[in-house]
C-alpha cells in the first residue's frame, strides 16, 4: 500500500517534471547538441592535447606540461606575444578615442547626421573582408599611394610600412583603428541618453568644456565605455585577417607581424604540431581572462551605472 | 544664433566632410583604380583616371586556376543564406525557451550559454578539425555551415532573448486561452513580434560568413569550392604586377553585396548595433 503510493508519487513528480520540461528542452536541443559537441566536448579535448603530443596522423603521447614550458622558450612565440601585445594595446585606446571623439562631434545636433554617422560606419562594414586587407597591402606599401603622396606633397621619403620590419604593425593598427564605426555607434546612442539639464546646469555653474567633458560625459558614459572596451579587447586579442594577408600568411617582415593566433594557425594546421598549438590557444583563453577580469575588477573604480549597479 | 556660433557649426560641418572623405578614400582609390588600366594604377595616383577600361573586371571575372570568380561568388553565397536559416532557426529557439519559457536549471544554462559568447574560438578549433576531418567533411561546407545549424553563435542568441523579453506578456497569454500551446505561440506571436531581431541576426551572419577568412581557409581545400575571400587571396598569391587591376576588379565586386544589405536595410544596423553592441 505504502510502498504503491510512494511509486505513484514519483511517476507524478516525473510527469510533472516532464510536462515542465520536454518542450523546452526541443527548443533548445540544436543548442544543447552544439554547446556539447562542438564547445565543451572540444574545449575539454583541446585541454588534453595540450598535454600531448599530437600531429593528427599518430596517436596523441602525453608528455605532460612539457608545451607549456617550450612556450616560455620558443622566442618565436615570445615574439607573437610582443606582437599581439603592442597590437592590442595601441588599437583598441586610438579606436575607442576616435570613435568617442567623432561620436561627440556628430552629436552636436548636427544636420544630415544618419548620413556622416553612414560614411562613418562604411570602413567597419567593408574592413573585415580580405578585399580591404590586400589594398592596405598596396596602399602603404613601398611606392603605395601613402608614401607616393607624402612624397609629391611633403617631400617626405617615408619607409615602406608594410615590409619594413619596424612599422609593418602600424599599418594593420591603422586598418583596425579605422574601423572605428561600430564603437562610435554605440558611443552615438550613449551620448543622446546623458540628459542635457546636466549641461546647462554646469554651464551655469561656469564649468568650461574640459571640466564638463571630464565631470559629466566621461562618468555618464562610463558604462557604454566599459562595453566597447570588453568587446574590442576581447576581439582586437584574436585578429588574423588583416596579419595574415598583409604579411602574406607568414606574420613577415621578420615575424614582425606575427600575430598570436596566426602563430597558431602556423604551428597547428601548417606543422600539425597540434599539441603545442592546443595550449597555445589555452595561453590565449588565459590571457584574454585575465585581462577581462582585470577590467571587471576595476570597474567599481569607474564605472558609473546610474542605478547602482543592479 | 549669433555669427561665432554660426561660423564654429559651419566649421564643425566642413569638419566632418573632410573626415569623412579622408575615411573613404581609400575605397574610393580602390574603386577607381580597377577602372584603370593595370600599368596605371601605380604610376597614375590621381582619382580621376585618364584611360577607363573593363579589362580587369572581364580578366578577374574569368578567375585563376581555371576556376571563375563566378564560381566563387556562387559558393559564397549559398554558404551564406544557409548559414542565415540555420543561425536564425537555431538560435531563435534557444531564444524563446531563455527569454519566455521556465524550465529546470535554466540559470545554470543560461549562464553557460553567456560564457561561450566570450570563449575565443582558438580553444575549440582544433579538436573540431580534427573531428571533421576524421568525418571526412574537410573540404566540404559541412564544418562551416553545420555548427550554425546548431546555435553555436550564441551572440545572437542573447540578441534574441533581449529582444524577446522586451516584448509584452499579454500576447502569449491572450493566446493561451485561446488555445495556443508553447509551440505555436514561437510561431504564431514570438518570431513575427521579434522580426527586427531576426533581419538583425540574418544580416551580420551574412556578412561575417562572407567575410569569414579563417574557417574557410581551414576547411576548404580545392579551387572549385572556394569562397570569395579565398579567391582574392589566389589573385594576390599568383599576382605579378599584371593581376593588380583583376584583383582590385575582383575586390570591389566582393564588396558589393554588403554595400546592398547595408543600404536597404540600415535601420536594423543602427538599432542592432547601439542595442547590443555588435562588435566589429
Amino acid at each position: 500500500m505504502k510502498q504503491s503510493a510512494k511509486s505513484n508519487r514519483t511517476s507524478m513528480y516525473l510527469k510533472g517534471l516532464w510536462k515542465k520540461n520536454a518542450v523546452p528542452y526541443l527548443f533548445l536541443l540544436p543548442w544543447f547538441l552544439g554547446v556539447f559537441a562542438l564547445t565543451i566536448g572540444p574545449m575539454i579535448s583541446s585541454l588534453y592535447l595540450s598535454f600531448t603530443q599530437y600531429d593528427m596522423l599518430t596517436p596523441s603521447k602525453w608528455i605532460g606540461t612539457e608545451n607549456y614550458a617550450r612556450m616560455l622558450d620558443d622566442p618565436r612565440y615570445m615574439q607573437s606575444l610582443k606582437v599581439t601585445f603592442t597590437y592590442v594595446f595601441a588599437s583598441v585606446p586610438l579606436k575607442l578615442i576616435f570613435a568617442l571623439a567623432v561620436a561627440m562631434l556628430l552629436n552636436k545636433g548636427i544636420r544630415a547626421l544618419p548620413l556622416y554617422r553612414t560614411v562613418y560606419y562604411i570602413p567597419t562594414l567593408l574592413g573585415g573582408s580580405v578585399a580591404i586587407a590586400v589594398l592596405w597591402r598596396k596602399m602603404f606599401g613601398g611606392g603605395g599611394v601613402l608614401n607616393e603622396f607624402l612624397l609629391s606633397v611633403f617631400g617626405i621619403q617615408a619607409p615602406d610600412w608594410v615590409s619594413n620590419p619596424k612599422y609593418a604593425i602600424y599599418s594593420i593598427i591603422a586598418l583596425t583603428v579605422w574601423q572605428f564605426g561600430s564603437s562610435m555607434i554605440i558611443f552615438l546612442a550613449g551620448l543622446k541618453q546623458i540628459p542635457m539639464e546636466l549641461y546647462e546646469a554646469s554651464q551655469v555653474d561656469g564649468a568650461g568644456r574640459m571640466r564638463r567633458f571630464f565631470n559629466i560625459t566621461i562618468p555618464m558614459l562610463s558604462p557604454v565605455i566599459f562595453f566597447n572596451l570588453v568587446i574590442q579587447l576581447i576581439t582586437a586579442f584574436q585578429a588574423f585577417t588583416p596579419a595574415f594577408i598583409i604579411s602574406g600568411g607568414k606574420g613577415g617582415p621578420i615575424d614582425s607581424t606575427l600575430f598570436y593566433t596566426l602563430y597558431l594557425y602556423q604551428k597547428g594546421f601548417a606543422f600539425f604540431e597540434m599539441g603545442y598549438a592546443s595550449a597555445m590557444a589555452w595561453g590565449l583563453l588565459v590571457i584574454i581572462a585575465i585581462f577581462t577580469a582585470i577590467i571587471f575588477g576595476t570597474s567599481k573604480y569607474w564605472v558609473n551605472y546610474a542605478d547602482g549597479g543592479k | 544664433m549669433n555669427t561665432t556660433s554660426r561660423a564654429q557649426a559651419m566649421g564643425t560641418h566642413l569638419f566632418v566632410i573632410l573626415l569623412g572623405l579622408v575615411m573613404l578614400y581609400p575605397i574610393i582609390w580602390l574603386v577607381v583604380s580597377s577602372f584603370k588600366p593595370s600599368y596605371l594604377i601605380f604610376s597614375d595616383l590621381s582619382i580621376w583616371p585618364k584611360e577607363v577600361t573593363l579589362d580587369n573586371y572581364t580578366k578577374g571575372w574569368s578567375g585563376v586556376s581555371k576556376s571563375s570568380f563566378g564560381t566563387f561568388i556562387g559558393n559564397s553565397i549559398m554558404l551564406g543564406l544557409i548559414c542565415v536559416v540555420g543561425n536564425v532557426v537555431s538560435c531563435s529557439m534557444a531564444a524563446y525557451a531563455f527569454g519566455r519559457l521556465s524550465f529546470s536549471w535554466k540559470k545554470v544554462w543560461f549562464a553557460l550559454m553567456m560564457v561561450t559568447i566570450m570563449l575565443p574560438h582558438h580553444v575549440t578549433v582544433i579538436p573540431q578539425y580534427v573531428f571533421f576531418f576524421k568525418m571526412g567533411w574537410v573540404d566540404t561546407f559541412g564544418p562551416l555551415f553545420v555548427p550554425k545549424l546548431l546555435a553555436t553563435e550564441a551572440f545572437f542568441i542573447f540578441l534574441m532573448v533581449q529582444f524577446i523579453r522586451g516584448l509584452p506578456r499579454d500576447l502569449d497569454e491572450s493566446a493561451t486561452i485561446d488555445g495556443c500551446g508553447t509551440i505555436q505561440i514561437y510561431w504564431r506571436i514570438i518570431l513575427p513580434l521579434a522580426f527586427p531581431a531576426l533581419i538583425t541576426t540574418a544580416i551580420f551572419t551574412f556578412i561575417w560568413t562572407w567575410d569569414d577568412f579563417f574557417s574557410q581557409l581551414l576547411y576548404l581545400n580545392s579551387p572549385g569550392n572556394y569562397t570569395v575571400p579565398l579567391g582574392l587571396r589566389l589573385f594576390m598569391d599568383s599576382s605579378g604586377e599584371s593581376n593588380w587591376g583583376p584583383m582590385f576588379a575582383m575586390s570591389v565586386v566582393s564588396l558589393i553585396p554588403a554595400l546592398i544589405i547595408f543600404f536597404s536595410l540600415q535601420r536594423y544596423f543602427v538599432e542592432g548595433i547601439s542595442t547590443t553592441g555588435i562588435k566589429g
